[in-house]
């Protein structure tokens, strides 16, 4: 398929990068280009200026005053993953990262893209289907169309399109802020409130102002999730999205229970899925399958399936049954 | 459109949509061409470069035919804008034989039958490479995992997982 005609612009710095897309309501920043050049080519998304970003000076990992980590925007997701900090500190994101896409694609992939990657719902990227999230208004053609790897959490009438990303699903249990540099200089997002759910709007994902670039991830410190993990299930072994995915970090104290945890799930969210009801049913309580699994049904109570997912929820539950029972064992 | 091009190095100022000049550097050439922003560097290899080796199975990520080196890095060249690749680095099928000798891991994918119809193959052999020069190749499965960006529609997978391990096990480490 031929790609509409573009303009490009080589971005010297940050400055001329956010005043470049800024100045032009129809531009985009270009990083790794694997969402961005894919949906272009199949006409998904119609910039007519691309500012590139991959010379900008944002490819470091550093640590932070408070003992945490700052990713730079334009890091890429192979060198994030084998960065020793990363694998150390975070081990459960390493996985993540590792276990998404290939390894052609994470060497190009940068953290700031994968934010602000696309679902992969094929309504919305053919281009040419009712989509409320590629034209508002238009109708949703997966709620009766072919939904199996749609979402069954943080759903709403006009939009059930799964993220895709997996390392978001490790910050989000992490509590990583993304940090951006917009017109109006530097603000910092926590990263539960960087992806919005769909709702009314689904076109609207990030809380992002047009020309607000994300320069770093700032992920803090937290001991438990030295034994973090990442378990991601889907169907081929290697270079597919999820169906379901579980980050979990653990503390089982010494009298059995648990006293720390940060559980999300991948794969059934309109957004990378924070357990908050799963973590709050266990703290404090007996690390059992009993309670393991009581924590997983309140995490799914409101599940909104259709036909095609509706496995999602046992698989979901036991997914995240299984996570939690290896961690107390191993 | 007011864009700030005080600090840009090399390159300045928006191009295209019409055709630009670019330089591209290419298994150590540099060849000036002319290029839309549009075109991919997958494109820019086979259209404009005669550099046919590089192939198109998807032109979507999915398939790994278009496998190239940029900057020594294994990267999808059908999602990788030819004008983003100017200062870097290129590297192609093309480019790894020395001296008229195939490269050790082109002599190991012929010594295994690793294909069939060959399409894949100069993006399984560029892969193939990088992933020794990575060193994430230890085990079967290490090899199954980091090579699973590259399909391979006749199956030669059991064919051309041997390739590489002849390679990583030679003396002198391909
Ligand atoms: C075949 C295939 C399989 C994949 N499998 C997986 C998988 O299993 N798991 C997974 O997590 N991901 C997967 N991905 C998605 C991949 O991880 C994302 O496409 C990638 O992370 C996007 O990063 P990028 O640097 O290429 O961004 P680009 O494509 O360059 O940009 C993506 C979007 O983000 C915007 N953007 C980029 N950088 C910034 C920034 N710094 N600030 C603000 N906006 C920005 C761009 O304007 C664009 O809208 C897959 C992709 C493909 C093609
Ligand atoms: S699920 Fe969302 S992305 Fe998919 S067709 Fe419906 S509105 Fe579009
Ligand atoms: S042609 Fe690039 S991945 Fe298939
Ligand atoms: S040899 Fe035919 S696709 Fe691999």
């Amino acid at each position: 398929m031929t790609m509409r005609p573009i303009t490009f612009f080589r971005a010297g710095s940050i400055d001329d990068a956010v005043a470049a897309v800024s100045a032009n309501p129809d531009s985009a920043f270009l990083a790794g280009g694997t969402t961005e050049i894919d949906l272009l080519r199949l006409g998904v998304i119609q910039p007519t200026l691309l500012v590139d970003v991959n010379e900008l000076p944002l490819t470091y990992l550093e640590d932070t005053e408070s003992g945490g980590v700052r990713i730079g925007a334009m890091a890429r997701m192979s060198d994030v993953a084998r960065a020793p900090r990363i694998v150390e500190r975070y081990p459960g994101m390493s996985q993540a990262l590792l276990l998404g896409a290939s390894e052609q694609l994470r060497n190009m992939a940068s953290m700031g893209g994968n934010m602000c990657q696309r679902t992969r719902c094929a309504y919305f990227r053919d281009g040419r289907s009712p989509c409320n999230k590629r034209e508002p208004g238009s109708g949703c053609s997966a709620l009766n169309g072919v939904n199996r790897g749609h979402a069954i959490l943080g759903t709403s009438d006009q939009c059930i399109a799964t993220h895709p990303s997996d390392v978001a699903v490790a910050l989000v249990a992490l509590d990583a802020t993304v940090r951006t540099m917009g017109p109006d200089g530097i603000r910092t997002i926590p990263i539960e409130q960087f992806f919005l759910r769909p709702e009314d709007t689904p076109s609207v994902e990030h809380p992002l102002e047009h020309g607000e670039l994300i320069v770093a991830i700032d992920v803090p410190d937290l001991p438990v999730a030295r034994a973090s993990r990442y378990v991601k299930h889907r169907d081929r072994a290697s270079y597919e999205f999820a169906l379901v995915s579980v980050f979990s970090a653990m503390r089982v104290d010494d009298k059995g229970n648990v006293a720390e945890l940060r559980l999300a799930l991948g794969g059934v969210g309109t957004v990378p899925w924070r357990a908050h009801r799963a973590e709050e049913a266990l703290i404090g309580r007996p690390a059992t399958p009993e309670n393991f699994a009581a924590a997983a049904d309140a995490e799914l109570a409101d599940a909104d399936t259709r036909p095609m997912n509706a496995f999602k929820v046992t698989f979901a539950k036991r997914a995240i049954v299984r996570e939690l029972s290896q961690v107390v064992t191993s | 459109m007011a864009i700030n091009q005080s600090t840009a190095p090399a390159v300045t100022g928006v191009r295209g949509p019409e055709r630009e000049p670019v330089t591209l550097d290419v298994n150590g050439s540099t060849f000036p061409i002319e290029l839309e922003p549009r075109v991919s560097l997958l494109d820019a290899l086979r259209e404009h470069l005669d550099l046919t080796g590089t192939k198109k199975g998807c032109d979507q990520g999915t398939c790994g035919a278009c496998t190239v080196w940029v900057d020594g890095r294994r990267v999808l060249s059908c999602l990788t804008l030819a004008m983003s690749c100017e200062g870097h680095q290129v590297s192609t099928i093309e480019g790894i034989a020395q001296d008229g000798e195939l490269h050790p891991m082109q002599q190991a994918f012929v010594d295994h039958d690793a294909f069939q119809c060959g399409y894949c193959t100069p993006g399984q052999i560029m892969s193939a490479i990088a992933l020794l020069r990575e060193g994430n190749a230890t085990t079967d499965a290490d090899i199954a995992e980091h090579m699973s960006g590259n399909i391979c529609r006749c199956q030669a997978y059991p064919n051309i997982h041997a390739a590489i391990r002849e390679v990583r096990d030679a003396d002198d480490g391909g």
